[in-house]
């Protein structure tokens, strides 16, 4: 190593991969963040996709990022704007930019940032970095020369050649992270098992990146170790994304329940993952059906919970709109059913590829007739395993549909997550029909305590009945149109939801315990408003967060909870949506709003600004 | 197990709230004996469908049962099936149900094979909302919603069921009950997706649809009971036959221009090739006899069936079965 390239430990360090779509970007970040939580730093990922499929090559839309956070101890977030950003071509320069700070390090490859490259990123003139006036310390290599010298002998053809200058700009980046290149052998020795050559010359490539950092110490002054002295639980841990994380979620609830796992489902982006996930798992006995459309997944899922699966279907905001109706036959009729909501940008098609927290009236109000629905929200990739197990139990034994809603960001965002002991998970026991029940036991009959109805399997002998989506006898549960009937079997369903309440913890909250500021959240923000408190509690401001994970019903103390603190502000990506429940729920609150719905996620110093500022009004 | 008789009345349970005449009172009693013949356990049967006039049928039903949401009958009793491949599962939809909201579950359910009985009782009218023409009313068919004739063509149900790959098809008319009981002991006893279209009067809002073959002589004039491996022979004495005629088919006489029973066609309804099936699907009087019984009945692999034979084929070849050793099949890294 140069003498005169310092090595620099920092606590934490934030990347950003960018380049054409079909740059690579994504596995080069994948790797990168993997290979960092494997030595033990903390991790956390954000894979910021374009909306076009391909989108023409070099443009300002075909721009593909992957942002990788890592850090000594727990990362939350995928961090605010980047120490270092790799941009493979003009167009990933210019808009990736704003993620830069003036110490950001850019690594650029100066063979994509010819005359007529630039042109397709719209620059007017030939010096990219003066037309953005940017002043940062860059390393410009010749990537795509020295790709083409490494493999000379490889015997592919340029095409292929050309591919592998995402493992440059890794083995660069693993070079200034002083990061060990056999690990990323590894998992591209992996990834390519079936195409040795490919995967020679990506290694090849990656220590050619690593090299040409070494022998020009790139450019720049310094190199970077973070170390991993973190505080971190021991025993193993993988690196995982939310949509696997609910994936397994389910997989866990259902070998739990003793049931099959059942999936309907309809591709939709950003939950399409999930079904891609299940639909691997037929060892483990699920059952996935790509149905076709929205509406068959929901309805089948139905037809599967009736016949005594774990139902799930899964799907984003658009989905969510044509299954409510099989939805709300699973409220009428009182089946266990997980409906998987991983939110993106609405209304209607919106931003299919980028993230909010719109839909959640949608999930507690979004259908005809009074018909409550439990909702939970997992808070970040690694908690939509909890989440969605969570989900299953409540619908198994409350023999509800119950709602979960995730979004983009954090089903496509990964950290690391330590492998889960489900053996000290809770049991799922659904509430089935005893053989003594026979004769005596009609569909609504409900246990006194919970208002759960108990469960009977078509093939059991001795228990056959009819249900459907028309009002029922609460004593017969024969069609009944009686006015005092309906009255009764709407409040007994909303009883049995609200008595979900004694099941779930209490809300907790972290922070100053004396706050006089309490921030509320909900969902996949955790992570930027955790650091945002934390931050502020460093600072010496007293502020505290409750971070919502049951929506419905609320967890028992939300009210006292709240009516303890001066000030209160809802931090949501929708325009007041929590706010405006909570609101419902309790009265005579103030709450302050603070609303982003940008399709990007929150951005941890402007929540502390404006966190700042309520407490200073 | 244990050796039970059903009668029809073990699967009898509730009384019938369709109006005096309806088709739906003839088509239920034969069912009830179709499933007694077929002797399933009531426990073992579910019996789903959409919303419409005969959709409220699981309710007369002493099996487990679901009244479900406009269209979905279908999709619904796919996702009953592929949980409990044991269950018989009958599907009960009407013209409206099933072609016209929920036409997508119908023909991806034809297309899957999955092992339902769909039956589809097509009066060619929507009762239940009192009266308007139904994706199978002929064109120019007035209704309340069309009070100067419908501007559109209906639907064939088998064209439709052929379109999508159906295996099955069969014909009964809801009031002869030994015709109906046929067809539906045949589509129970097929594995696959089996679709029943029964022609069914609708006394209040389309009486009289079905006149050519709503009595047993009307049949015997206007109707073609077809037999696998029989010759397609009708009238009282079976004086009339059916012969191909270059592309198509012609009635013809026996005894006339020296035809004999020979040069009838005789019915094939394990025909892989569905040409002449469909031709005899589409037959429509007066000039032709309508085709009732089973026309189409061609083995093939039942979605169901497939779901768990790749189940145990990849259980085979994967070397996780649990839970936690799926965890393990991951990237992992220890923190000591």
């Amino acid at each position: 190593m140069s003498e005169n390239t310092k090595i620099k430990t920092l606590d934490q360090v934030v990347v950003r991969f960018s380049g054409d779509s079909g740059d690579g970007m994504q596995l080069a970040g994948n790797i990168f963040s993997t290979i960092s939580a494997t030595v033990g730093n903390g991790i956390s990922t954000f894979p910021d996709y374009p909306a076009d499929i391909r989108a023409p090559q070099g443009t300002l839309t075909g721009v593909s990022g992957f942002q990788v956070h890592i850090g000594t101890n727990k990362v939350l977030t995928p961090g605010d704007k980047c120490d270092v950003l790799v941009a493979m071509n003009p167009a990933a320069l210019k808009t990736q930019y704003k993620f830069c700070t003036p110490s950001t390090v850019i690594i650029i490859d100066s063979d994509s940032f010819k005359e007529n490259d630039l042109k397709k990123a719209l620059f007017t003139t030939l010096d990219p970095f003066e037309e953005l006036g940017i002043k940062n310390e860059a390393v410009s290599a010749p990537i795509a020369e020295i790709c083409k010298e490494a493999l000379k002998d490889s015997g592919l053809d340029f095409k292929s050649i050309i591919r592998c200058k995402n493992m440059f700009a890794l083995g660069l980046v693993c070079w200034l992270f002083d990061r060990k290149l056999s690990l990323a052998e590894d998992m591209i020795r992996m990834k390519f098992a079936k195409k040795q050559e490919i995967a020679d010359a990506n290694i090849k490539v990656l220590n050619a990146g690593y090299d040409y950092g070494h022998n020009t110490h790139a450019s720049t002054t310094t190199r970077y170790r973070i170390e991993s002295t973190g505080i971190k639980e021991k025993g193993l841990y993988m690196d995982i994304d939310g949509n696997k994380a609910t994936s397994y979620g389910f997989i866990a609830a259902a070998e739990k329940a003793g049931l099959k796992l059942y999936l309907g489902s309809y591709p939709i982006t950003p939950a399409t993952d999930v079904l891609h996930e299940l639909s691997k798992h037929k060892s483990l006995g699920v059952v996935t059906v790509q149905a076709e459309d929205e509406i068959a997944g929901c309805a089948s899922a139905v037809g599967a919970a009736f016949a005594g699966a774990l139902a799930v279907t899964s799907t984003s905001g658009p989905g969510v709109c044509l299954k409510s109706e099989a939805m709300n036959l699973a409220v009428m009729t009182e089946l266990p059913l997980v409906v998987l909501n991983v939110q993106r940008g609405g209304p209607s098609t919106g931003m299919p590829t980028k993230s909010e927290q719109t839909d959640l009236l949608q999930a507690l109000y979004g259908r005809n007739g009074e018909s409550p629905m439990p909702v939970i929200a997992a808070a970040s990739p690694t908690d939509c395993f909890d989440a969605a197990f969570s989900a299953a139990k409540i619908a198994l034994e409350h023999m509800t549909p119950v709602v979960l809603l995730t979004d983009g960001f954090i089903a496509n965002g990964s950290a690391a997550w330590k492998l889960p002991d489900i053996s000290k998970y809770p049991s799922i026991k659904p509430p089935y029909v005893t053989s003594d029940m026979e004769g005596k036991w009609t569909p609504f009959k409900r246990n006194e305590e919970t208002g759960v109805r108990y469960w009977a399997l078509p093939g059991t002998k001795g228990f056959m009945h009819r249900i459907g989506g028309l009002e029922k006898s609460n004593e017969t549960g024969v069609i009944s149109t009686e006015p005092e009937n309906h009255d009764l079997m709407t409040r007994l369903r909303q009883a049995k939801v609200d008595k979900i309440a004694n099941s779930i913890p209490l809300q907790e909250v972290e922070g100053d315990p004396d706050a006089d500021l309490l921030v509320v959240g909900w969902g996949g923000t955790y992570g930027h408003l955790s650091d945002a408190v934390g931050q502020m509690n460093k600072n010496g401001k007293k502020v505290a967060l409750a971070h919502f994970k049951y929506i419905n019903p609320l967890p028992k103390n939300t009210e006292t909870l709240l009516r303890k603190y001066k000030r209160i502000v809802v931090a949501e990506q929708n325009l007041g949506q929590l706010a405006a429940y909570l609101r419902i729920k309790i009265e005579g609150i103030h709450f302050y709003q603070f609303n982003q719905v940008k399709g990007q996620p929150f951005v941890t110093s402007e929540l502390v600004s404006a966190f700042t500022k309520i407490m200073e009004e | 197990m244990e050796n039970i008789e059903y009668t029809a009345k073990d699967y009898k349970i509730g009384q019938p709230r369709w109006c005096p005449g309806c088709g739906d009172h003839a088509f239920l009693a034969s069912l009830h004996k179709a499933m007694a013949e077929l002797g399933v356990p009531p426990h073992e049967i579910a019996v789903i469908s959409g919303i419409g006039c005969s959709s409220r049928l699981p309710y007369y039903m002493n099996t487990y049962g679901m009244h479900t949401i406009h269209g979905r009958a279908a999709a619904i009793a796919t996702g009953v099936k592929i949980a409990n491949q044991n269950l018989t599962i009958w599907q009960i939809s009407g013209d409206g149900d099933g072609l016209a909201i929920g036409g997508n579950h119908f023909i991806h359910a034809v297309r899957r094979n999955i092992d339902l009985n769909m039956v589809l009782l097509n009066n060619k009218i929507y009762g239940l909302t009192k009266g308007q023409y139904s994706p199978t009313s002929e064109r120019g068919f007035v209704s309340k919603s069309s009070p100067y004739g419908t501007i559109e063509d209906p639907f064939h149900p088998a064209e439709l069921c052929f379109g999508a790959r159906g295996r099955f098809f069969a014909r009964c008319v809801a009031v002869d009950a030994s015709g109906c009981v046929e067809v539906l002991t045949s589509a129970a006893k097929y594995k696959g997706a089996s679709v029943v279209e029964v022609l069914q009067n609708c006394i209040i809002f389309n009486n009289g649809t079905y006149d050519l073959v709503a009595t047993a002589q009307g049949r015997t004039k206007n109707a073609i009971y077809l037999e696998h491996g029989k010759p397609m022979l009708f009238g009282e004495n079976k004086e009339f036959g059916l012969m191909q005629e270059g592309f198509g088919l012609k009635v013809v006489k026996l005894g006339e221009n020296g035809i004999t029973e020979k040069d009838i066609l005789v019915h094939d309804a394990h025909c892989e090739d569905n040409t002449l099936q469909l031709k005899l699907a589409s037959m429509e009087g007066p000039d032709f006899p309508i085709a009732l019984g089973v026309i189409r009945s061609v083995e093939a692999p039942t979605y169901n069936e497939s779901v768990y034979s790749q189940i145990e084929d990849v259980k085979g070849k994967k070397h996780y079965s649990n839970f936690n050793e799926l965890l393990l099949t991951n990237d992992t890294w220890e923190v000591k």
